[in-house]
């Protein structure tokens, strides 16, 4: 893709957007006079700014550029992510767990994990989560970062260091207050900046029907899109249908899983875990002013969350069909190649005889170093022997000849396509959003546990609240600075990305038996916690040393110590390790707490434990105000999504 | 906390919505995507919603912070 050429319009745009969200955090500066305004909100926020926080806080530009690219590769599928592997976790949070955290006036996830076990299970569950946000965040900022660089041919580090500073500024100003708030005008922004893109997209593809129409084309020959390898068909409904190609088996899905790790490995462990015990998110509903305002909190989320495939997987649909209809010109884009590498292989056309076409082919995949359609090459130095083609038109040829994919390409690539200046400018913005938002998030997560879980607990007990508030702050620059360091970390480490998700799967698979066992099951022991919790990381790190993916070599991706099972994609892979990790340790809690003795009596479990805890009565409130009501509403209206696109 | 967060989103999205439509209508040349004018449809679509974000704000009773 060519560097895209900003207006003044697009400029100004971003700087109105730059110049808003400092404005929010200056604002609110004034209001930022304790440990608890400036880390918790001091749980003053009203429930509608607390649920687009909450759904904001987790949609960062990696889901943005993701969702689009799982689009384009697996279809309507990937809407599980939504409508499985969120909503049903989501209302679980607010109608069964959100009492606990909100009523035992715990300021952090962590510590309520102290609160109902001890020290050492906080310890554990700070010092990961401190870390992961750290790399979350790095991370973001470098793919935004090379974005920036790539796209709009900005200098990498300026790009790195203006984005972050931005963030620095509003939440350093505001607090955790300042991120909500922010959250909200960037859920909006994100919203409004991409909805005409989806609607030019399907405007240009001739409609719904015919998008459909296209992709059963694509799911009869993916290889003609490079999405599969050759030889390889679906059914024409698999990218079309959620439910149906899953149902079939995973050789019958692009995405290679069957329903029992889908429903069991996202649905219920995956989800649950990131849902229920991410205090990235679940801060946010912590945050808000009541009890009912904290439970509504993931329920508000809920029904913008159900909607978003329609905004973020459907774009890629798009890309997919319109990649068949040959007068859209238009193809998913290949990676992006330095200008060496053109030039190295403009002069392998130029020098290619065209009697050697095998040859030819060989020595432009290698000066590319990418893979490409033979047909294509040979076709291309016929045309370049018949009459000299400039290097412009060579460039093109090579450029469509390339036979991979960059799937993080599709939704910039229609942006691109469909957005005059303005439009562009009010799109690039909303990405921009999506990262800021994603950042802050991790930055308010981070310096909260930091300060309330690590520096409070062991480092500096029973100070002054004047002290943890400036702690905070000075928490604050420190997690944006980690988060610079581990962004270059992540520049110079092509498989860093793999390494932190893989790291994150061990970490996340496992807590959500914590939780469960420890919300539910009153005999559950410290002990048993700690150990069950230890225990399901090195199963899942067991599981992933001796697993592999089909077309994955042992490493990085998996099977290291040995290849004992072969799944037939990464994510079936991921699912599968998430349900062994899982059950591993509820069943390790189980047993160890069976074995060991509590330590806490009933009476101080009282607020932490659900069969201890006198229930809410949500009598008073109207209907449509009563969690459980509310739930069981979007819970029909997940069920009837589904249906839908079954 | 004592700001209200829909005067901020209100004030943005009116002022990038009257920027957007303006274009649309002073540059419609350039402002076309698929023969529609896009800008100019999508600048009023977000004058429409910080205008009611505002409506919002001012209903609700609490003026914007002095600076």
């Amino acid at each position: 893709m060519q560097p895209i050429q900003l207006q003044w319009l697009d400029y100004t745009i971003l700087a109105a957007y730059v110049a808003f969200v400092i404005g929010i955090g200056w604002m609110l500066s004034r209001y930022m006079k304790t440990s608890s305004d400036f880390l918790t909100s001091a749980r003053s926020i009203p429930t509608w700014v607390t649920g687009l926080a909450f759904i904001s806080a987790n949609l960062g530009a990696l889901e943005l550029v993701g969702m689009a690219a799982s689009g384009a590769k697996y279809g309507m599928s990937t809407a599980h992510f939504y409508w499985v592997g969120a909503i049903p976790a989501m209302i679980f949070l607010a109608v069964f767990m959100m009492p606990f955290y909100y009523g035992s006036k715990a300021r952090s996830v962590p510590e309520y994990l102290k609160m109902r076990f001890d020290e050492r299970v906080r310890a554990l569950n700070s010092v990961a989560f401190a870390v992961m946000t750290i790399f979350a965040s790095g991370i973001s900022m470098n793919a935004l970062a090379k974005l920036l660089n790539q796209l709009l041919g900005w200098n990498y580090n300026a790009a790195l260091f203006i984005s972050s500073g931005v963030v620095l500024l509003y939440v350093l100003k505001g607090g955790l207050t300042s991120a909500i708030y922010t959250e909200v005008l960037q859920f909006f922004m994100i919203v409004l900046g991409f909805a005409p893109v989806v609607y030019l997209g399907l405007k240009d593809v001739g409609g719904w029907h015919v998008m459909n129409h296209s992709l059963q084309t694509v799911a009869l020959n993916p290889a003609a899109l490079n999405l599969k390898d050759a030889g390889i068909s679906y059914a024409s409904n698999a990218w079309t249908s959620a439910w149906r190609p899953v149902l079939a088996g995973p050789s019958h899905n692009p995405m290679g899983v069957d329903w029992f790790a889908m429903i069991f490995g996202l649905g219920f462990v995956l989800s649950f875990g990131y849902w229920c015990t991410n205090f990235l998110v679940v801060q946010r509903a912590m945050a808000a002013k009541n009890m009912t305002a904290a439970r509504n909190t993931p329920l508000v989320a809920a029904v913008p969350k159900m909607f978003f495939p329609f905004l973020v997987i459907v774009p890629g649909m798009i890309a997919a069909a319109l990649c068949t209809l040959p007068d859209k010109g238009y193809r998913i884009p290949p990676p992006i190649l330095s200008p060496a590498s053109y030039a190295r292989a403009i002069e392998v056309v130029k020098n290619a005889r065209a009697g050697d076409p095998a040859d030819a082919v060989t020595a432009v995949s290698a000066a590319l170093g990418t893979k490409v359609a033979p047909d294509k090459i040979v076709s291309l130095v016929a045309a370049n022997a018949a009459s000299k083609l400039s290097d412009d038109q060579i460039k093109a040829g090579l450029y469509n000849s390339i036979a991979e994919n960059d799937y993080d390409g599709v939704i910039l690539s229609l942006v691109k396509r469909y957005c005059p200046s303005g439009l562009l400018g009010l799109a690039l913005t909303a990405l921009l959003a999506s990262f800021m938002s994603g950042m802050a998030g991790n930055v308010t997560a981070f310096n909260t546990v930091f300060t309330y879980d690590l520096y409070q607990a062991y480092f500096a007990v029973g100070r002054s609240d004047r002290h943890y508030f400036i702690t905070g702050k000075v928490i604050t620059v420190v997690g944006i600075a980690l988060s610079i360091l581990t962004a270059y970390f992540a520049s110079m480490y092509n498989n860093c990305m793999d390494i932190i998700q893989l790291v994150f799967g061990f970490v996340n698979a496992p807590l959500f038996a914590t939780f469960l066992l420890g919300m539910f099951w009153k005999r559950t022991t410290a002990t048993g916690a700690f150990l069950g919790l230890f225990g399901g990381i090195a199963s899942s790190a067991t599981f992933h040393a001796l697993t592999l993916a089909q077309g994955n070599s042992p490493g990085v991706k998996g099977g290291y110590l040995k290849v004992v099972e072969v799944f037939p994609s990464e994510m079936a892979q991921n699912f599968w390790l998430a349900a062994f990790a899982f059950i591993a340790c509820l069943l390790l809690t189980l047993g160890i707490s069976l074995a060991t003795k509590r330590t806490k009596s009933d009476a101080e479990l009282k607020g932490l434990v659900y069969s201890l805890t006198p229930r809410i009565v949500d009598d008073q409130q109207p209907a449509y105000m009563r969690p459980a009501v509310v739930g069981v509403v979007l819970l029909i209206a997940c069920v009837v999504l589904n249906l839908i696109f079954w | 906390m004592g700001l209200d967060i829909r005067w901020p989103i209100g004030l943005m999205f009116t002022l990038i919505g009257a920027l957007l439509a303006g274009d649309g209508a002073l540059n419609s040349a350039n402002s076309i995507s698929l023969g529609i004018n896009i800008n100019f449809i999508w600048g009023i679509v977000l004058l429409g919603f910080g205008a009611f974000m505002l409506w919002g704000a001012v209903k609700g009773g609490k003026k914007p912070p002095a600076p």
